[in-house]
Protein backbone atom coordinates (compact mmCIF):
# COMPACT_ATOMS: atom_id res chain seq x y z
CA UNK A 1 0.00 0.00 0.00
CA UNK A 2 2.82 2.31 0.90
CA UNK A 3 4.64 1.64 -2.12
CA UNK A 4 1.37 2.68 -3.96
CA UNK A 5 1.11 5.91 -2.25
CA UNK A 6 4.85 6.46 -3.14
CA UNK A 7 3.55 5.67 -6.73
CA UNK A 8 1.42 7.99 -7.01
CA UNK A 9 2.82 11.11 -5.22
CA UNK A 10 6.01 10.26 -7.69
CA UNK A 11 3.32 10.25 -10.53
CA UNK A 12 1.62 13.70 -9.68
CA UNK A 13 4.79 15.64 -9.10
CA UNK A 14 6.42 13.97 -12.34
CA UNK A 15 3.05 15.58 -13.59
CA UNK A 16 3.13 18.65 -12.66
CA UNK A 17 6.93 19.62 -13.58
CA UNK A 18 5.95 18.74 -17.06
CA UNK A 19 2.97 21.07 -16.76
CA UNK A 20 5.59 23.70 -15.68
CA UNK A 21 7.89 23.07 -18.12
CA UNK A 22 5.54 23.38 -21.13
CA UNK A 23 3.64 26.58 -19.45
CA UNK A 24 7.35 27.95 -19.55
CA UNK A 25 7.49 27.34 -23.22
CA UNK A 26 4.06 28.57 -23.33
CA UNK A 27 5.42 32.31 -21.96
CA UNK A 28 8.09 32.30 -24.40
CA UNK A 29 6.41 31.15 -27.35
CA UNK A 30 3.98 34.27 -26.56
CA UNK A 31 6.99 36.45 -26.01
CA UNK A 32 8.74 35.50 -29.51
CA UNK A 33 5.27 35.65 -30.63
CA UNK A 34 4.53 39.04 -29.89
CA UNK A 35 7.70 40.60 -31.23
CA UNK A 36 7.53 38.89 -34.42
CA UNK A 37 5.72 41.33 -37.38
CA UNK A 38 3.23 39.23 -39.59
CA UNK A 39 3.59 39.99 -43.10
CA UNK A 40 0.58 39.99 -44.66
CA UNK A 41 -0.80 42.17 -42.33
CA UNK A 42 2.21 44.65 -41.55
CA UNK A 43 0.77 46.23 -38.45
CA UNK A 44 0.48 43.17 -36.68
CA UNK A 45 2.46 40.89 -34.43
CA UNK A 46 1.87 37.09 -35.41
CA UNK A 47 0.52 36.75 -31.79
CA UNK A 48 -2.41 38.31 -32.77
CA UNK A 49 -2.83 38.06 -36.50
CA UNK A 50 -5.19 35.15 -37.77
CA UNK A 51 -3.88 34.59 -41.35
CA UNK A 52 -1.62 31.62 -43.11
CA UNK A 53 1.24 33.08 -42.67
CA UNK A 54 1.33 34.32 -39.05
CA UNK A 55 -0.28 30.24 -38.28
CA UNK A 56 2.73 28.70 -40.09
CA UNK A 57 5.20 31.20 -38.16
CA UNK A 58 3.13 29.88 -34.82
CA UNK A 59 4.17 26.46 -35.82
CA UNK A 60 7.61 27.03 -36.68
CA UNK A 61 8.58 28.48 -33.30
CA UNK A 62 6.53 25.93 -31.73
CA UNK A 63 9.00 23.28 -33.03
CA UNK A 64 12.23 25.58 -33.05
CA UNK A 65 11.41 26.28 -29.07
CA UNK A 66 10.78 22.53 -28.55
CA UNK A 67 13.94 21.68 -30.69
CA UNK A 68 15.64 23.35 -27.99
CA UNK A 69 16.87 26.62 -29.51
CA UNK A 70 17.33 29.86 -27.76
CA UNK A 71 15.16 33.36 -28.38
CA UNK A 72 17.95 34.83 -30.59
CA UNK A 73 18.53 31.81 -32.79
CA UNK A 74 14.96 31.42 -33.92
CA UNK A 75 15.09 35.33 -34.37
CA UNK A 76 18.27 35.11 -36.54
CA UNK A 77 16.42 32.41 -38.67
CA UNK A 78 13.54 34.38 -39.32
CA UNK A 79 15.47 36.77 -39.83
CA UNK A 80 17.88 35.36 -42.65
CA UNK A 81 14.62 34.05 -44.34
CA UNK A 82 12.74 37.39 -44.41
CA UNK A 83 15.40 40.38 -43.39
CA UNK A 84 15.12 42.99 -40.62
CA UNK A 85 11.91 43.83 -41.10
CA UNK A 86 10.27 40.71 -39.29
CA UNK A 87 10.97 41.51 -35.98
CA UNK A 88 9.58 44.19 -34.28
CA UNK A 89 12.57 45.11 -31.75
CA UNK A 90 15.19 46.69 -34.37
CA UNK A 91 18.57 45.06 -33.48
CA UNK A 92 21.88 47.27 -33.42
CA UNK A 93 23.64 46.79 -36.68
CA UNK A 94 25.04 49.64 -38.91
CA UNK A 95 21.61 50.19 -40.30
CA UNK A 96 20.05 51.49 -36.76
CA UNK A 97 22.66 53.13 -35.36
CA UNK A 98 20.97 56.63 -35.65
CA UNK A 99 17.65 54.94 -34.57
CA UNK A 100 19.65 53.41 -31.17
CA UNK A 101 21.99 56.48 -30.70
CA UNK A 102 20.38 59.86 -31.66
CA UNK A 103 18.18 59.80 -28.90
CA UNK A 104 21.15 58.88 -26.31
CA UNK A 105 23.02 62.21 -28.31
CA UNK A 106 19.97 64.33 -27.86
CA UNK A 107 19.73 63.12 -24.40
CA UNK A 108 23.48 63.92 -23.60
CA UNK A 109 23.39 67.40 -25.94
CA UNK A 110 20.41 68.95 -24.37
CA UNK A 111 21.12 68.37 -20.96
CA UNK A 112 24.74 69.87 -21.77
CA UNK A 113 22.76 73.12 -22.52
CA UNK A 114 20.35 72.65 -19.48
CA UNK A 115 23.69 72.19 -17.27
CA UNK A 116 25.49 75.30 -19.03
CA UNK A 117 21.90 77.32 -18.36
CA UNK A 118 22.48 76.82 -14.98
CA UNK A 119 25.56 77.13 -14.38
CA UNK A 120 25.98 80.88 -16.43
CA UNK A 121 22.38 81.54 -14.01
CA UNK A 122 24.24 80.81 -10.75
CA UNK A 123 27.68 82.54 -11.98
CA UNK A 124 25.36 85.86 -12.56
CA UNK A 125 23.58 86.01 -9.21
CA UNK A 126 27.23 86.14 -7.73
CA UNK B 1 21.32 90.00 -32.70
CA UNK B 2 21.31 86.87 -30.55
CA UNK B 3 17.67 86.67 -30.69
CA UNK B 4 17.32 86.98 -34.46
CA UNK B 5 20.13 84.20 -34.83
CA UNK B 6 17.89 81.57 -32.46
CA UNK B 7 14.85 82.11 -34.10
CA UNK B 8 16.47 81.81 -37.59
CA UNK B 9 18.30 78.34 -36.41
CA UNK B 10 14.47 77.10 -34.79
CA UNK B 11 12.71 78.26 -38.41
CA UNK B 12 15.74 75.92 -40.10
CA UNK B 13 15.05 73.37 -38.21
CA UNK B 14 11.72 73.08 -38.22
CA UNK B 15 11.51 73.51 -42.16
CA UNK B 16 14.21 70.34 -41.91
CA UNK B 17 11.86 68.74 -39.68
CA UNK B 18 8.90 69.36 -41.94
CA UNK B 19 10.34 67.91 -45.13
CA UNK B 20 12.01 64.99 -43.57
CA UNK B 21 8.70 64.02 -42.26
CA UNK B 22 6.66 64.80 -45.61
CA UNK B 23 8.47 62.64 -47.44
CA UNK B 24 8.11 59.91 -45.03
CA UNK B 25 4.39 60.43 -45.76
CA UNK B 26 5.31 59.29 -49.41
CA UNK B 27 7.24 56.39 -49.08
CA UNK B 28 5.41 53.49 -48.81
CA UNK B 29 7.37 51.05 -46.18
CA UNK B 30 6.04 47.81 -46.75
CA UNK B 31 7.85 44.16 -46.52
CA UNK B 32 9.96 43.86 -50.08
CA UNK B 33 11.14 40.77 -50.03
CA UNK B 34 15.01 41.01 -51.28
CA UNK B 35 14.53 38.90 -54.77
CA UNK B 36 18.38 38.75 -55.43
CA UNK B 37 20.00 37.09 -52.54
CA UNK B 38 22.03 34.42 -52.92
CA UNK B 39 20.52 31.09 -50.32
CA UNK B 40 21.42 27.64 -49.70
CA UNK B 41 18.48 25.62 -49.89
CA UNK B 42 17.15 24.14 -47.03
CA UNK B 43 17.58 21.01 -45.94
CA UNK B 44 13.70 19.96 -45.05
CA UNK B 45 11.76 16.62 -44.65
CA UNK B 46 8.30 16.47 -46.14
CA UNK B 47 5.51 14.26 -47.66
CA UNK B 48 5.60 13.08 -51.73
CA UNK B 49 2.32 14.10 -53.06
CA UNK B 50 1.48 11.06 -54.74
CA UNK B 51 3.17 8.26 -52.78
CA UNK B 52 2.39 10.00 -49.38
CA UNK B 53 6.31 8.82 -48.65
CA UNK B 54 8.71 10.85 -47.07
CA UNK B 55 11.38 12.32 -49.17
CA UNK B 56 14.49 14.48 -47.94
CA UNK B 57 15.40 17.52 -49.64
CA UNK B 58 18.76 16.27 -50.40
CA UNK B 59 17.17 13.62 -52.64
CA UNK B 60 15.61 16.13 -54.72
CA UNK B 61 18.37 18.16 -55.55
CA UNK B 62 20.52 15.41 -56.98
CA UNK B 63 20.72 15.86 -60.05
CA UNK B 64 23.52 18.17 -61.65
CA UNK B 65 20.34 20.77 -62.94
CA UNK B 66 18.99 24.33 -62.31
CA UNK B 67 15.62 23.80 -60.25
CA UNK B 68 12.51 25.76 -60.20
CA UNK B 69 10.70 25.48 -56.85
CA UNK B 70 7.04 26.78 -57.52
CA UNK B 71 4.76 27.12 -54.67
CA UNK B 72 0.86 26.60 -55.70
CA UNK B 73 -2.30 25.83 -54.37
CA UNK B 74 -5.24 24.76 -56.28
CA UNK B 75 -7.03 28.19 -54.71
CA UNK B 76 -5.46 30.25 -55.69
CA UNK B 77 -6.02 32.17 -58.52
CA UNK B 78 -2.84 33.81 -60.00
CA UNK B 79 -1.69 30.00 -59.91
CA UNK B 80 -3.90 29.09 -62.47
CA UNK B 81 -2.86 32.34 -64.62
CA UNK B 82 0.78 30.95 -64.50
CA UNK B 83 0.47 27.37 -65.01
CA UNK B 84 0.35 27.62 -68.69
CA UNK B 85 3.88 29.17 -68.53
CA UNK B 86 5.35 26.60 -66.04
CA UNK B 87 4.28 24.19 -68.63
CA UNK B 88 6.09 25.60 -71.27
CA UNK B 89 9.16 25.58 -69.10
CA UNK B 90 9.08 21.79 -67.91
CA UNK B 91 9.44 21.26 -71.57
CA UNK B 92 13.31 22.97 -70.91
CA UNK B 93 15.90 19.70 -70.57
CA UNK B 94 18.20 21.70 -68.40
CA UNK B 95 15.69 22.51 -65.67
CA UNK B 96 13.66 19.96 -63.51
CA UNK B 97 10.19 21.77 -61.53
CA UNK B 98 9.33 20.89 -58.26
CA UNK B 99 5.91 21.62 -56.91
CA UNK B 100 5.05 22.74 -53.04
CA UNK B 101 1.77 21.98 -52.36
CA UNK B 102 0.80 24.88 -49.93
CA UNK B 103 -2.22 24.53 -47.74
CA UNK B 104 -4.32 22.13 -50.27
CA UNK B 105 -6.87 19.99 -49.95
CA UNK B 106 -5.38 16.72 -52.04
CA UNK B 107 -8.35 15.91 -54.38
CA UNK B 108 -8.95 19.52 -55.28
CA UNK B 109 -4.78 19.48 -56.19
CA UNK B 110 -5.18 16.32 -58.05
CA UNK B 111 -8.34 18.01 -59.87
CA UNK B 112 -6.26 21.17 -60.71
CA UNK B 113 -3.25 18.78 -61.85
CA UNK B 114 -5.65 15.96 -63.64
CA UNK B 115 -7.22 19.49 -65.05
CA UNK B 116 -4.33 21.76 -66.39
CA UNK B 117 -1.37 19.26 -66.55
CA UNK B 118 1.17 18.61 -64.32
CA UNK B 119 4.31 20.56 -65.19
CA UNK B 120 5.98 18.92 -61.87
CA UNK B 121 8.70 16.28 -62.03
CA UNK B 122 7.86 15.93 -58.55
CA UNK B 123 5.54 17.11 -56.10
CA UNK B 124 5.95 17.99 -52.30
CA UNK B 125 3.15 18.33 -49.74
CA UNK B 126 3.15 21.42 -47.77
CA UNK B 127 0.28 20.84 -45.48
CA UNK B 128 0.70 23.79 -42.62
CA UNK B 129 2.86 26.23 -44.85
CA UNK B 130 5.81 25.63 -42.61
CA UNK B 131 7.85 24.58 -45.70
CA UNK B 132 7.64 27.81 -47.39
CA UNK B 133 8.42 29.43 -44.38
CA UNK B 134 11.65 27.20 -44.36
CA UNK B 135 12.28 29.00 -48.41
CA UNK B 136 11.68 32.30 -47.28
CA UNK B 137 7.91 32.50 -48.90
CA UNK B 138 5.15 34.18 -47.13
CA UNK B 139 2.08 33.50 -49.89
CA UNK B 140 1.48 31.79 -53.09
CA UNK B 141 2.60 31.32 -55.54
CA UNK B 142 6.22 32.43 -55.39
CA UNK B 143 8.87 30.75 -57.82
CA UNK B 144 12.53 30.10 -56.76
CA UNK B 145 14.94 29.10 -59.08
CA UNK B 146 17.88 26.85 -57.90
CA UNK B 147 21.39 26.27 -60.21
CA UNK B 148 23.78 23.62 -60.28
CA UNK B 149 25.53 24.75 -57.00
CA UNK B 150 21.96 24.18 -55.28
CA UNK B 151 21.84 28.03 -54.08
CA UNK B 152 18.13 30.01 -54.41
CA UNK B 153 19.55 32.27 -56.84
CA UNK B 154 16.10 33.98 -57.97
CA UNK B 155 13.19 34.36 -55.96
CA UNK B 156 10.06 35.50 -58.13
CA UNK B 157 7.26 36.47 -55.50
CA UNK B 158 3.60 36.32 -57.59
CA UNK B 159 2.61 34.60 -60.58
CA UNK B 160 5.58 34.77 -63.41
CA UNK B 161 4.70 36.16 -66.82
CA UNK B 162 6.57 35.99 -69.82
CA UNK B 163 9.22 38.52 -69.42
CA UNK B 164 10.42 35.73 -66.27
CA UNK B 165 10.37 32.99 -68.17
CA UNK B 166 12.83 34.61 -70.70
CA UNK B 167 14.89 35.70 -68.05
CA UNK B 168 14.73 32.50 -66.60
CA UNK B 169 15.48 30.68 -70.03
CA UNK B 170 18.47 32.85 -70.24
CA UNK B 171 20.04 32.26 -67.03
CA UNK B 172 20.08 28.51 -67.23
CA UNK B 173 21.27 28.50 -71.26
Amino acid sequence: MKVLKIFIILFIVANFSELKSTEANDVLKNKILKNIRCLICQGQSVYDSESEFASSIKLIVDRKINEGLKEKQIYQFLREKYGDWVIFDPQLNKNTYVLWLLPLLLFLFGGAIIYKKIILNKNNKI
Amino acid sequence: MKNKFSLFIVVIFLSFCFVILYKGLNTTNNYTPKTNEKKNIPSFKTRDFYSNNYVNSDKIFEENIFYIVNIWASWCVPCRAEHPLLMQLSKNQSIKLIGLNYRDNFNNAKKFIDDFGNPYSKILIDKDGTLGVEFGAYGVPETFLIDKDKNIIKKFVGPINQEIVNEIKLIIK
